[in-house]
């Protein structure tokens, strides 16, 4: 039994919020990686800033085990994000927390930007950083949200433990679904990870994996569809090499193949590529001015931890040239 | 202390130092057939010891059947939150609040304490409304960070309307139950057995179904 205290439960009584009667240098949308370094490096150039966030530490939270970001050999993505976390607050900016933007508003000519809160708060701002991030993927197959909550998981650590003693599937073959086979590996009887083409994950992770013997790997095989009546009771799955069909009994299915980009509500307002990321040039910028947008919600390669948090630095740097060049 | 080391008693005796008035918190232990109850007993005492506006009462939910029908407590071990005049709130957390749960905690006991969080008119409004029982089952697991979010809402609205109560069941510790109400994610919210949602959804999508079981 232990406690694992809210990344927000800041100890110190007063807590900082967004300020609605004055104008920002810059406004960070997002909490994860990419936001609080944004946050962090613009107050360091001494930019007045403020984040908005929908919650502080972002997907990271998910993730049990983190042993790739350099400086910390292993420890778990909320240690990671806690440290991130208490590092932005050394630094007194202020967070607004559990709020949703809902658009982002340009004035006229100026170089003024409103960014709008679902509950109807406005903040005025010379720039804005989009660090929104991105949310699981969906397999996109018959039966999978009918079963959503009836064994379709999309979280290994909540719902792991739900499966104690039972035979569950991870659809994926990435990092994070290694991962996933791995946390459910030690508490189910059997974990069978199912991946349409090779593994894409760190070989140190496949090797870790490997030490188990309650795991069987099915590669170059599609789910098809997910079956059940009142619960999920398998997949149907194609054996790409073979051509044949088969059903695989299962309890859970925990679907960990990659993410898509919280872009949506920018979609009117700036370039998404065909995979709907915000499209970004070298330093940042998107196709509007006074607009940069850092990490998962971009089209930059490779979603890291690491390059999140670098990209937020980057755009940062950017958006204090940026401000140099306009009239406030 | 055996389970909260130096540096987080510290923080969470910060962090209660923003009570406004008493707070007791009764435990519903169980004599035979409960796993969890003498855990579940030093970690509160040990959580309730960070502050001196924390007060336990321990109760056994045979020998105290009174108090346990008084408080609708059906299993234990039970945690249920009274004010400073010993009323009872309509809020619980079956199973016990540790790893993520300590954050629903520690907001329903700050809400419980009198320093109320304030809600948007337009919500407020409609919790006002609720006129007939509501029960809100909230099953979550302790690993799960999303959960205790979910718990502070239905604690949130059963807190602002009489006619709401609202239960914490840890998915675990109470596994048949769980296995009745067919939970396999977290945390999973069930409306007066009727109607559930998964997930920390915003206030709205729980007056929403909330709203459901008020027609006719």
């Amino acid at each position: 039994m232990d406690v694992n205290l809210n990344l927000s439960s800041n100890t110190s009584k007063e807590k900082l919020t967004l300020d609605k009667e004055i104008i920002y240098d810059l406004i960070v949308i997002g909490g994860g990686p990419a936001g609080l370094n944004t946050a962090l490096y613009a107050k360091r150039k001494g930019l007045n800033v403020g984040i908005i966030a929908r919650d502080l530490g972002g997907q990271v939270l998910d993730t049990s085990s983190v042993e790739n970001y350099l400086g910390f050999v292993s420890l778990s993505g909320e240690e990671l994000m806690k440290k991130f976390i208490n590092h932005v607050n050394e630094l007194k900016v202020p967070i607004l927390e559990y709020e949703e933007v809902e658009t982002i508003r340009l004035k006229d000519s100026s170089s003024l930007r409103e960014v709008v809160l679902k509950n109807g708060l406005v903040f005025n701002t010379y720039s804005v950083v989009i660090a929104t991030g991105s949310k699981p993927r969906r397999l996109g197959v018959p039966g999978e949200k009918e079963y959503s909550g009836k064994g379709v998981c999309y979280c290994a650590i909540c719902d792991g433990p739900l499966f104690a003693g039972e035979e569950v599937i991870v659809a994926g073959g990435g990092n994070s679904a290694v991962e996933a086979a791995i946390d459910l590996a030690k508490i189910t009887k059997k974990v069978t990870i199912i991946h349409r083409s090779q593994f894409r994950a760190d070989q140190i992770l496949i090797d870790q994996l490997a030490k188990f013997d309650n795991v069987e790997s099915k590669l170059q095989t599609q789910i098809l569809e997910v079956q059940g009546d009142k619960f999920m009771t398998g997949v149907k799955v194609l054996n790409k090499n073979s051509s044949t069909e088969e059903i695989i009994e299962s309890a859970g299915l925990f679907v960990e193949i990659g993410y898509l980009p919280n872009s949506e509500i920018f979609a009117d307002l700036l370039e998404l590529n065909e995979r709907n990321e915000i499209v970004v040039d070298g330093h940042g910028k998107t196709s509007v001015e006074g607009i940069y947008a850092a990490g998962d919600v971009t089209d930059i390669p490779y979603k890291q931890i690491i390059m999140s948090a670098g990209d937020g630095a980057k755009c940062a740097l950017a958006v204090n040239e940026y401000l140099n060049t306009i009239n406030k | 202390m055996k389970y909260l080391n130096e540096e987080v008693a510290k923080q969470l005796e910060e962090i209660f130092s923003g009570m406004k008035d008493d707070v007791t918190v009764a435990l519903f232990t169980k004599e035979d057939d409960c796993e969890s109850c003498e855990d579940t007993n030093d970690f509160i005492s040990e959580l309730i010891s960070v502050s001196p506006k924390l007060h336990l009462e321990n109760l056994d939910i045979d020998k105290d059947s009174d108090k346990a029908n008084e408080f609708e407590v059906l299993m234990a071990p039970s945690i249920v939150l009274l004010d400073k005049d010993k009323n009872y709130k309509r809020i619980k957390f079956n199973g016990v609040p540790s790893g993520h749960e300590i954050n629903s905690f520690i907001s329903s006991v700050i809400e419980v304490s009198g320093n109320s969080q304030k809600l948007s008119d337009e919500i407020q409004a409609r919790i006002e409304k609720i006129n007939k029982p509501v029960n809100i089952k909230v099953f979550v697991t302790l690993a799960c960070p999303h959960c205790a979010g979910a718990v502070q809402k239905a604690h949130k609205l059963a807190l602002e309307n009489p006619n709401i109560q609202a239960d914490m069941i840890e998915a675990q510790t109470f596994f048949d139950m769980s296995e009745e109400y067919n939970v396999s994610s977290v945390p999973k919210i069930v409306i007066n057995d009727e109607f559930e949602f998964v997930g920390n959804q915003p206030l709205e999508v729980f007056l929403d179904e909330i709203e459901k079981t008020q027609v006719a």
